[in-house]
């Protein structure tokens, strides 16, 4: 479903390479995790496959079920599936969140040749999916993010995820400023998403939200690229032993 | 300071601007002494010149340049700028050429309301505006000058008075147009009584227009203005004085057109008042738009808020001018202003000129003022959500200007200018 080969990418503005030869592939159905230490990269490979301003791709390629993602514009990424659930979700006082959902949906509907959701359609959903993820009325009246607390931030997010209904999820450090019972919930939303034809790949620091999403496959990422690949038995180790005696055994 | 030549000029150039207006006619003796005592305010103060401190982001040569009085239109069907506002229930006084219209207006007749035109209350010993009429102009160029204001009461013979003494139920929306080149000068008078509101809409604005605003303890007044592209050099003056406990609330919309200068000269007279003083400029080819703002506090314990949001586009530039001045007996003011403008080309211009002055010790008074491109932060964030570029430009934007937005009190009015932004945004292709 997506495949990554040998991904190479710098920061425009210091002129830096943070992604040095990055392959990977998730397929449909499967839940990939990306495990690293603090400047290893992460969140950089988040935003180079949504298409955020600042990165340079200098080599690799991203494709999403064949299709050149790293061309598009971020608009266009998401039309074709991919979805990014961010780290720091971004405030918008005076858009209306549920009418932020409903214009992201039917743009995305639009490009893809597809008619606009009726209004009552819309509503009957959207309400029905926020009421799995504990998200009361009044948050869906009030302005994108603005006043939310973190958990509502995140919870916000899986809510957009869940009605956009993407193909390819990347979940960027939603684990963040959380804490165990908001995890939980959010882990569980994302949970009911998990389908033979969507695949994920969450991107964490710590183990412990992968006790809540179950991964099909750990990489461990550090200086740019994947250095071990393995089962969910890899992020136990790395809570163990921590990502010195990774970076130690690679370098 | 300025030299005696251009001081010379100034005072020809308001000669010149009073010779090419005729001298009114028919009205009372106190109304004959208003205009005498305020073409010696125009003369003393001599019209603005771009050297005058006041001017210097604004060129007023547009707005100084001597013209006859623009000729009557001819009676016809109803021009389709009065119609700004449709859809919101309103009863237009309507205004062409500088000349009231009574066959293209509603009926004005509301209980609370007593509604007459201008120059039948300066023909008679009205005790309201006698005491109202060049007044408050008068009282305004008390810190600074503002000739183009005494040059309207000198000169200005139409417009609407109203005198409000109750709750007016519906909006009165005063609604002018233009046709054909020349001088169109519009004096408003409003007096509200304690216990009276009512809401004036404006819309079509004419190239001279002031409006005096008296408010009676406790009245309450809200004034909604769209400056939809004035296709003429327009100035402004707005002058209001609060009486305690008095609401005032004040909300421009310009978009585009010919160069506008719009001021706002407010007054607390009476303790515990609130003026509210709010605009939004979306500016795209060459439009320049000057928003100027005065408020004296002179009584204590009252609130005054000056928000402005501008959107520029193309060669556009936009002014705000905002002073706070607070004197000695104002304790307890809480006085706030912010200016912000989004940016969306290289060559879009905004300057900000904000003011304090403050005798009083025990006071609030803050302001900001930010220019900046609109945040990439929250484009990535919509665009990756699938929404395209200028869609989520024009999300952003209303975003931006929903601050200045929401300084209005109806809902329904704010949509229209909700809507207003939007069309704006969707024209940018």
């Amino acid at each position: 479903m997506l495949e990554i080969r040998d991904l190479h990418v710098r920061l425009e503005e210091e002129d830096k390479p943070i992604l040095k030869g990055l392959s990977l592939t998730v397929e449909a159905g499967k839940v990939h995790a990306i495990m690293g230490p603090n400047g290893s990269g992460k969140s950089t490979l988040s935003y180079v496959l949504a298409g955020r301003d600042g990165y340079e791709v200098t080599g690799g390629s991203a494709t999403l079920d064949g299709e050149d993602l790293l061309e598009k514009e971020p608009d266009a990424r998401a039309a074709a599936g991919l979805f990014l659930a961010f780290q720091y979700p971004v405030e918008i006082p005076g858009v209306n969140n549920m009418t932020f959902i409903r214009t992201a949906l039917n743009a995305q509907r639009k490009a893809r040749g597809e008619a606009e959701i009726s209004a009552p359609d819309f509503l009957k959903q959207v309400r029905e999916t926020a009421k799995s993820l504990n998200i009361g009325p009044e948050m869906l009246k009030r302005a994108i993010n603005v006043g939310f607390s973190g958990g509502e931030k995140k919870r916000n997010e899986i809510l957009q995820m869940a009605m956009l209904a993407p193909k390819m999820c990347i979940l960027d450090e939603t684990d963040s400023g959380l804490d165990v019972d908001a995890m939980k919930l959010v882990a569980e939303g994302v949970n009911a998403l998990r389908a033979p034809d969507r695949g994920f790949l969450v991107i964490t620091h710590y183990q412990r939200l992968l006790d809540h999403i179950v991964p099909d496959v750990v990489h461990i990422m550090v200086d740019g690229r994947i250095v071990e690949t393995g089962g969910a038995e890899l992020a136990a180790r790395v809570e163990r032993e921590g990502y010195g005696a990774l970076v130690k055994a690679t370098a | 300071m300025l030299s005696e030549k251009l001081i010379d000029d100034k005072r020809r150039t308001a000669e010149a601007l009073l010779a090419a207006l005729p001298l009114p006619e028919g009205e009372s003796a106190w109304a004959r002494d208003a205009r005498a005592r305020a073409r010696s305010r125009l003369l003393d103060a001599g019209a603005p010149i771009r050297r005058d401190e006041y001017w210097k982001y604004t060129d007023p040569t547009a707005l100084t340049a001597p013209a006859a009085p623009v000729a009557p239109a001819p009676e016809g069907g109803l021009p389709s700028a009065l119609a700004l506002f449709a859809g919101h229930a309103a009863r237009r006084i309507a205004f062409v050429n500088g000349r009231q219209r009574p066959d293209l207006s509603d009926d004005a007749a509301q209980a609370g309301l007593a509604i007459a035109p201008l120059g039948e209350v300066l023909a008679h010993d009205v005790t309201w505006a006698r005491g109202l009429f060049g007044a408050l102009e008068a009282a305004g160029q008390e810190k600074v000058a503002r000739p183009l204001a005494a040059l309207n009461t000198a000169a200005a013979t139409e417009g609407a008075a109203l005198h409000v003494t109750g709750a007016v139920a519906e909006p009165l929306h005063l609604a002018h147009t233009q046709i054909g080149e020349g001088a169109a000068l519009l004096r408003h008078l409003v007096r509200v009584e304690s216990g009276g509101a009512v809401t004036l809409l404006e819309s079509g604005i004419a190239g001279n227009t002031v409006m005096e605003i008296d408010l009676a303890p406790g009245a309450v007044l809200r004034h909604i203005r769209l400056q939809d592209a004035p296709e003429r050099p327009t100035a402004t003056h707005v002058f209001a004085r609060l009486g305690a406990g008095a609401k005032f609330q004040t909300f421009t919309l310009t978009a585009d057109g010919s160069l506008t200068r719009n001021e706002v000269v407010m007054e607390f007279a009476g303790d515990d008042a609130q003026g509210h003083i709010a605009g939004a400029v979306l500016g795209r080819g060459e439009s320049h738009v000057d928003n100027t703002v005065f408020v004296t506090h002179g009584a204590e314990r009252c609130e005054s808020r000056q928000v402005f949001k501008q959107v520029l586009d193309g060669a556009a530039k936009a002014i705000f001018q905002g002073k706070i001045f607070v004197r000695q007996v104002a304790q307890k003011t809480d006085g706030y202003q912010i200016s912000q403008s989004v940016l969306l080309s290289d060559d879009a211009e905004f300057s900000a000129k904000p003011e304090l002055e403050i005798y009083a010790d025990d006071v609030k008074c803050s302001h900001g003022s930010t220019t900046g491109a609109l945040d990439e932060g929250g484009l990535f964030y919509l665009m990756a959500r699938g929404i395209p570029l200028r869609q989520a430009e024009a999300m952003l934007v209303g975003s931006f200007v929903e601050e200045a937005v929401a300084e209005i009190a109806d809902e329904d009015l704010r949509e229209i200018m909700r809507a207003r932004v939007a069309d704006w945004m969707g024209a940018r292709g």
